[in-house]
Parts: structure tokens; C-alpha cells; sequence
């Protein structure tokens, strides 16, 4: 018997609370989803966060795909589970952008917000020598967090040129909640941020010991926090039929997808930041259950909200050289070991798939994917059920 | 703390840390071996990439970085 729920969001970051707080205002049966073991998605982990009072929240929890319009497949902690809803409302968030580079498979190499999120699960990062690379202000974020865990903060390397990054700090005078942000973390690490710097290798013999950086400098280290920029995770969306393009999910001013009674909100939409998910999130919460009103009261807050973002996004583009780091040889595709070499004689993310085997494995395409389009420009298209590995007990709930 | 142990070593670490912490504190720097045998340790950290899956009271493929430790948790990993 599936659980029945008028309106049922996926998600339990910014977006996913903020539109949960609002529905909850018109409706009692409101079901909060997400496959972490706590709400707060990956920017608030860790502290806290409680979802609204009202609101039915199943964590531990993933969803696996539609099993028609109206009702989707679930993992719950291990459990099959049937979810259906008269209303439903993707706040999925975004993912960390991997670009592979010589030896990014070792063992210590991480994602930026990767290391950050298994330093507050517990990973003891006291006395480490951590180098944070990659680009954009996560990168300070997640720099000041682990030198507050008494990490050993070599080096942050911030790939844009020296001059953007002034042009964005001084845009910054028109918002000046993000300027105090930005120089209480910027006078910690004031000494360590290196613009127009990036990492070019990583070596040792079978974990992290040492990397080459841009400008051919060595530096021996204990992990190396990677963070390119964020993707949005447009997958469940895709898999629903709604509408994407550019791997952002399309929506109205309402939030609402090219699908009958399916909104989005936060990143799935576009790389926007927790000020704007937030903002996005409580319009689609208002309007999924008819309240146009005060959906319609946000719509100026969210336009002042998106310029942000907009500066970060050409502040922070990724540079050419970053797409000639990759040997032959380097691993795309993690869970299958495919090399750059097997994948440039095609010119399709499916025939690369079929061929390789690239982005076949269980992240299916979640990290190569992305990384693909950046080296070759051919990006994955849709996506497949389950949208996470499942077991044939759980598929087999379908038939029942 | 929550004691358990990682490949037969016992560990504790605090109520509230992940799986993939514990394995870290085991000593393993790698949490699996890849299809051509190379060591892999965790990417994300988010439960995406999958590169940091264990087996977890016999339950193959778990991603240690999203399961919260519980007491008396047995974790194996294929690299250990």
C-alpha cells in the first residue's frame, strides 16, 4: 500500500524546508524526503536543522523513480517504499563538479565540500596538511571550516585570474551581508589564497602524497580538496519528463515544471546559493498548494537574490587549461575504470556508454558525466530508473 | 561512543560520525578497489559518487559516507 501524501517534496535542504515551511501553512499532509540520515541538505549538515512542525520527514530515504504519474519508488532505510502525491515538489540540490586530472582517483583526493562533509561525519583532520583548490567562494567556506578543526591549511588555489576575483570581492559592496561573509573568511586565510592557481596531478603510491601545482611548484600534503563548481542534480526531474535544458530543470515564475503538478526549486533550476533556494522554495510551497498570493509577494525578493549568483558564475568560469590536464591514460569514469584515450574516438555521451561503459557504473554518470562535457562537450542526455542502484526486491514492488 | 568494528579492528568514534570516518580511523586510507584493482577512497562525501562503498553487517555497497556508526556495526571493505 503506498503512503498517501498531498504534497511531497524531495529534498531537505534550503529549498526543501523553506518550501516544506510553506505548505505546510494550507496542508496537514506534507511528506519531507531525503536520503541523508539528517534534514539541512549539504550546506547546513551538521547543525541541526529541524524540519517545520507538521511535516511528515522520512529520512534516510531515496528515491528510486515514478512508477506512474502520481506515485513514486522509494528506498526508505532500506525498506521498499511506495510514496504517492497529489503534488510534488523536486528540491533536489546540486553536486560537486569533479574535473579528473592525473592521479584524482588516489585516496585523500576529495571534493572540497566532500572532505568538509566527512570532516562533520567524524573524519579526524586535526594536524593534516589539506591544500582546498578549485574555484569559486566554497572554496574559502570550506577552507575556514577545516582550519577551525585545526587542519593545516597549505594552500587555497582559486583558478580564476586574479582580476575577476577583484572585480567579484568588489561587487560585493552592493550586498553587504556577503562582504562580512567573505572578509572574516578571507582574513583567516588571507595568506594561504592564491588566484589563477590550480593543481595539475596528484601522486603517491596508493593514497595522496604529494601534488604538482600550475605553477610547477610541489607540495607534499594529506588530502587535496577539489571543488570545480557545482552541477545541479536534475536526474529525478528528468526521469518525470519535465523539461531541461542546459541540465537545468525548466520552470515557470510559479517554480512550477513543464509537468502537470510537479514545481522545482533551488539548484535543480540553476546554481543559485542557499539566499535565492530559499526564496524559491517557499513560492513553490505556496503555489503547489494554491496560494498564489504569497507566492506572488517573493517574486521581487527572488530577482534581487538571482544577481548574485549571475556575478559568481562569470567570476568563476572555468578556464581552457583546465581541459588539457588529462593524459590518455587518466581514469573518466570511476566506477568502470574507462580512460580518456577510450572515450575520444566518439563524439555521443551514448555512444561512449555503450561503448566503455562510461558512466555505467553506480554513480551512473553522476561524476563522469559532468566531467565529460567539460572535456568533450557531449552531455549526458536523461536519465534511467532506478535513479540509484536497487535491489531486485525493491523493483519487484512495482508488480504488486 | 559508538564502538564497531572495521575488518575485524575495533574503533569508537563519536555518536553522529559517519561509517566512513570509522574506516578511516581503521587505518585504511581506501575504502574499496576498483575494476582494475586500484585503491579508491571517498570523493563526495554526499552519497553520490559511490567510490566509498563497504560492506556493512553483511549488506554489500553501502555508502559509509551517508550511514550514521552504530553500536556493534561489523564493516568490511574489499581492500582490507
Amino acid at each position: 500500500m503506498p503512503a498517501n501524501f498531498e504534497v511531497v517534496i524531495v529534498g531537505a535542504g534550503p529549498a526543501g524546508l523553506a518550501a516544506a515551511s510553506a505548505a505546510v501553512e494550507r496542508s496537514r499532509r506534507v511528506l519531507l524526503i531525503d536520503d541523508n540520515p539528517a534534514p539541512g541538505g549539504q550546506i547546513w549538515r551538521g547543525e541541526g536543522r529541524q524540519p517545520p512542525r507538521g511535516v511528515e520527514t522520512w529520512l534516510e530515504t531515496q528515491v528510486l523513480g515514478p512508477l506512474r504519474p502520481g506515485l513514486l519508488m522509494a528506498d526508505r532505510a532500506g525498506v521498499p517504499a511506495q510514496i504517492s502525491y497529489e503534488k510534488l515538489i523536486l528540491a533536489t540540490g546540486a553536486r560537486e563538479r569533479f574535473l579528473p586530472f592525473p592521479g584524482w582517483t588516489l585516496p585523500s583526493v576529495m571534493g572540497a565540500g566532500g572532505l568538509q562533509a566527512l570532516v562533520k561525519g567524524g573524519l579526524a583532520i586535526e594536524g593534516k596538511r589539506v591544500v582546498v583548490a578549485g574555484t569559486g567562494p566554497l572554496l574559502l567556506a570550506v577552507a575556514a571550516y577545516l582550519a577551525k578543526r585545526n587542519a593545516r591549511i597549505l594552500l587555497v588555489a582559486e583558478q580564476a585570474p586574479r582580476q575577476r576575483v577583484l572585480r567579484f570581492t568588489a561587487n560585493l559592496w552592493r550586498q553587504p551581508a556577503k562582504l562580512a561573509q567573505a572578509f572574516s573568511m578571507g582574513r583567516y586565510l588571507a595568506l594561504k589564497y592564491r588566484t589563477g592557481l590550480w593543481p595539475v596531478s596528484a601522486h603517491g603510491n596508493g593514497k595522496l602524497e604529494e601534488i604538482l601545482l600550475s605553477n610547477s611548484r610541489r607540495l607534499a600534503c594529506d588530502y587535496l580538496s577539489c571543488g570545480f563548481g557545482l552541477v545541479p542534480n536534475s536526474e529525478l526531474a528528468a526521469l518525470l519528463g519535465c523539461r531541461i535544458a542546459t541540465g537545468e530543470v525548466l520552470v515557470d515564475e510559479f517554480q512550477r515544471t513543464t509537468r502537470e503538478r510537479i514545481w522545482c526549486a533551488g539548484e535543480p533550476t540553476g546554481i543559485g546559493g542557499a539566499e535565492l533556494s530559499i526564496i524559491e522554495g517557499r513560492i513553490a510551497g505556496y503555489a503547489a498548494t494554491g496560494d498564489r498570493h504569497s507566492a506572488t509577494s517573493l517574486f521581487t525578493a527572488r530577482m534581487r537574490a538571482s544577481r548574485f549568483p549571475r556575478e559568481m558564475d562569470s567570476a568563476f568560469s572555468l578556464r581552457p587549461e583546465l581541459r588539457r590536464l588529462v593524459h590518455p591514460g587518466t581514469i573518466i569514469c570511476r566506477c568502470e575504470d574507462v580512460r580518456f584515450s577510450q572515450l575520444t574516438s566518439h563524439t555521443t555521451w551514448r555512444a561512449m556508454k555503450l561503448h566503455t561503459r562510461c558512466g555505467m557504473g553506480p554513480c551512473q554518470g553522476r561524476v563522469c558525466g559532468p566531467a565529460v562535457e567539460f572535456l568533450l562537450g557531449c552531455a549526458p542526455e536523461g536519465a534511467r530508473p532506478p535513479l540509484y542502484p536497487a535491489t531486485v526486491s525493491q523493483l519487484a514492488l512495482d508488480r504488486q | 561512543m559508538i564502538r564497531l568494528r572495521v575488518n575485524g579492528k575495533p574503533v569508537s568514534l563519536p555518536e553522529g560520525s559517519v561509517v566512513a570516518a570509522a574506516i578511516a580511523l581503521s587505518g585504511l586510507d581506501a575504502t574499496r578497489s576498483s575494476v582494475r584493482g586500484e585503491p579508491r577512497g571517498p570523493l563526495c562525501g554526499m552519497g553520490i559518487c559511490f567510490e566509498c562503498r563497504a560492506t556493512i553487517d553483511g549488506q554489500p555497497h553501502q555508502r559509509t559516507c551517508q550511514i550514521p556508526v552504530r553500536q556493534g556495526m561489523e564493516v568490511s571493505t574489499d581492500a582490507g
